[in-house]
């Protein structure tokens, strides 16, 4: 497994050395861009950004600390040895533009008990990044990728062999949203515009149980991994969460909108297939597969998250109350935990649905 | 047409009776463990009024309407139980074959509260105990375990008429949303403290099954009843809010298109009849009909 990488490692140096000339005078381009350095926003909120730019390219400089840390996530308190980009799961949203270099400083702090990574899917070459960030507790390591195509895609760690898919379901997954520097377009090239952007992180999560079917808790990831593999390996998750716990958006932490505001729901699975749907609404404009280069689809109803990957949804608000948007496998939804709430205020719009007649008896039913 | 159900079931029942009564002895015989049933701690709640708001949905003119409000008085004293239903408890009706068993890998604890039973496991909890001790054991009505509760007893009424349906919808869901929802943890008798009457554990973590059905009442112009339909396969729970749960459901969850919050845990605490001859002589009705 080790060896399967370092050749891997190896084609990809040799690809580095072959054509390094070229390379060379870029970064020397590169030195000269503006830099511009953004402090990230845990979910489901997204950093400031402007929708289009006028500016050519920059280097957009990121910071995220990786924190292996217990939390909780239902309500029923079980706990969970998470592994998170920046303390949250998912990792927070990075948002840039064509053509824009992220430049990410990744940071593994020696109170940590594992080597992380991160492969971007957005990026190209060394496996996303992977062979190029793999860092101990104690040790920092500082990539830039160009941000050379658009749309929203997941990152993820992915340390190498069996280490991955549980690295990926213990939290440590996330998304970037690269825009088109002249920002979002419908198929005929009309400008698109949002008000909010909520970002969504989707997640299976596999806690093992002990004989009388209580979740067990451990005392660090690593003595969480034999249990946690054999329930992965089942391939049913005991949870299938937004934003790291049942209930992350809902009540108290619902997403806010009103009426005739657009938003841009960004949504991410990094490990299994996905759904969303919005009760109540739909998606105006959807980008199921997450690349801005393609036409939006128009009035979906749902839409289908392949595992690894992101979409965008468009949507403005037309009527006021609250909203559930969930995974519509609903079993997930509902029994799992994959449901958020928004909380919408306006005014009602009887053209659009009204209860002509409230619940009561059925007329000239036949009595009995 | 609710009236002529009543009917019917008065008929069935009278038939069902017409011969155990008419071979049964007359004597009122209490019989039953009484060592259990003074076992129970009992805190008899003396005659007096509150302001109650009425359960179910209302509707007026086609559209719904915020629930009619009222004092409502208890000519009778009301002898409920001082804590929920302890796991132990509930245990010994499920060793006894009545009761379904509480979920795999539940304690079973005297100071902690039986969870994860549905309105069918705690009905047949009262019945166990009631045909153990002789004594009348059953689910209070929403209205009396509203008495019972006092000031722990949360009015949901929402002051908006509006014909603007998502006001109600959001009122409900803010208010629902502000309760502080962190521990599900279970905590011992007493860990939410005692209301002015001396019951323990009121609006904590476990919402507590009642006998009430879920009603929906058309009122007229003047406020009075038109028409109402009942759904006893919802019955309330009450607690940090009333909530109408389905009666088989165990563990309630939100979801999908139910957008309000769920009880935390479902539980139960019994109201034991007073033992009037009147009481005793149901009883035995029961029994002989069963």
């Amino acid at each position: 497994m080790m060896t399967r990488r370092e050749t891997l490692l190896g084609a990809a140096l040799t690809s580095l050395v072959l054509t390094a000339p070229a390379f060379a005078a870029a970064a020397d381009d590169i030195g000269k861009l503006p830099r511009q350095k953004i402090d990230l926003v845990a979910p489901p909120f997204v950093h400031a950004h402007q929708q289009a730019t006028k500016e050519g390219p920059k280097v957009i400089e990121f910071k995220m600390v990786i924190q292996e840390k217990e939390v909780v996530i239902d309500d029923d308190g079980t706990k969970f040895q998470a592994m998170t980009f920046n303390g949250s799961m998912p990792g927070p949203l990075m948002v840039v533009h064509q053509n824009d270099y992220v430049e990410l400083t990744l940071v593994n702090p020696a109170s940590n008990t594992m080597p992380h990574n991160i492969d971007f899917h957005a990026s190209t070459g060394a496996l996303g990044g992977g062979a190029l960030t793999l860092i101990n507790p104690g040790e920092q390591v500082v990539l830039r990728f160009k941000a050379d195509r658009t749309g929203v895609f997941v990152y993820h760690c992915a340390p190498g062999g069996n280490m991955i898919p549980w690295h990926v379901v213990s939290g440590m997954n996330g998304a970037i949203m690269v825009l088109p520097r002249e920002g979002l377009k419908d198929r005929d090239g009309k400008p698109l515009h949002y008000d909010r952007v909520y970002y969504i992180g989707e997640q299976d999560m596999y806690v093992p149980k002990d004989e009388s079917g209580k979740y067990k808790t451990y005392g660090s990831p690593a003595e969480s991994y034999t249990d946690t593999v054999e329930v992965m390996r089942k391939l049913i998750p005991t949870h299938e969460v937004f934003n790291g716990r049942v209930g992350a958006l809902t009540g108290k932490n619902a997403m806010t909108a009103k009426v005739g505001e657009t938003v841009l729901i960004v949504h991410s699975q990094a490990n299994r297939d996905t759904r969303p749907h919005l009760i109540g609404g739909h998606g105006d404009y959807v980008w199921e597969t997450g690349k801005f280069s393609n036409p939006p689809e128009t009035n979906l109803e749902t839409w289908f998250i392949r595992g690894g990957s992101a979409g965008a949804a468009l949507y403005t608000f037309k009527q006021p109350g609250v909203y559930a948007y969930v995974n519509h496998n609903l079993i997930e939804a509902v029994e799992l935990g994959a449901t958020a709430h928004f909380k919408v205020d306006g005014t009602w719009n009887d053209d659009l649905m009204k209860q002509v007649s409230a619940p009561g008896p059925i007329p000239n039913a036949p009595s009995n | 047409m609710l009236l002529a159900l009543k009917l019917k079931i008065a008929v069935a029942a009278l038939a069902g009776f017409a011969t155990p009564l008419a071979v049964a002895p007359l004597v009122i015989d209490r019989g039953g463990d009484r060592a259990l049933d003074a076992q129970q701690a009992i805190v008899e709640i003396a005659p007096g009024a509150i302001s109650y708001r009425l359960s179910g949905e209302f509707t007026r003119g086609g559209r719904q309407v915020e629930a009619p409000k009222g004092a409502l008085r208890f000519d009778r004293p009301v002898a409920i139980m001082l804590h929920q239903v302890s796991a132990a408890d509930y245990q010994l009706c499920v060793d006894d074959g009545a009761c379904r068993a509480m979920t795999a890998g539940t304690a079973i604890r005297a100071d902690r509260p039986a969870i994860e039973v549905s309105w069918h496991d705690a009905s047949a909890y009262a019945e166990w105990l009631s045909a153990k001790t002789g004594v009348i054991y059953r689910l209070p009505t929403d209205a009396e375990w509203a008495y019972a509760a006092a000031s722990r007893f949360k009015d949901d009424g929402l002051s908006t008429d509006s014909t603007d349906p998502s006001v109600r919808w959001i009122a409900r869901y803010v208010r629902e949303s502000e309760i502080d929802r962190a521990a599900a943890a279970l905590r011992g008798f007493g860990g939410f403290g005692a209301n002015e009457r001396g019951l323990l554990d009121l609006a904590g973590n476990v919402w507590e099954w009642t006998s009430t059905c879920f009603v929906r009442t058309a009122l007229g112009d003047d406020g009075r009843a038109l028409n109402h339909t009942s759904n006893c396969g919802v019955r309330i729970a009450e607690g940090q809010h009333r909530a109408y749960v389905t009666d088989f459901i165990r563990d309630a969850k939100a979801g999908g298109c139910s957008a309000g919050l769920p009880p935390i845990h479902l539980g139960f605490r019994l109201v034991r009849e007073p033992n009037t001859p009147m009481a005793l002589l149901r009883k035995q009705f029961a029994r002989a009909a069963s």
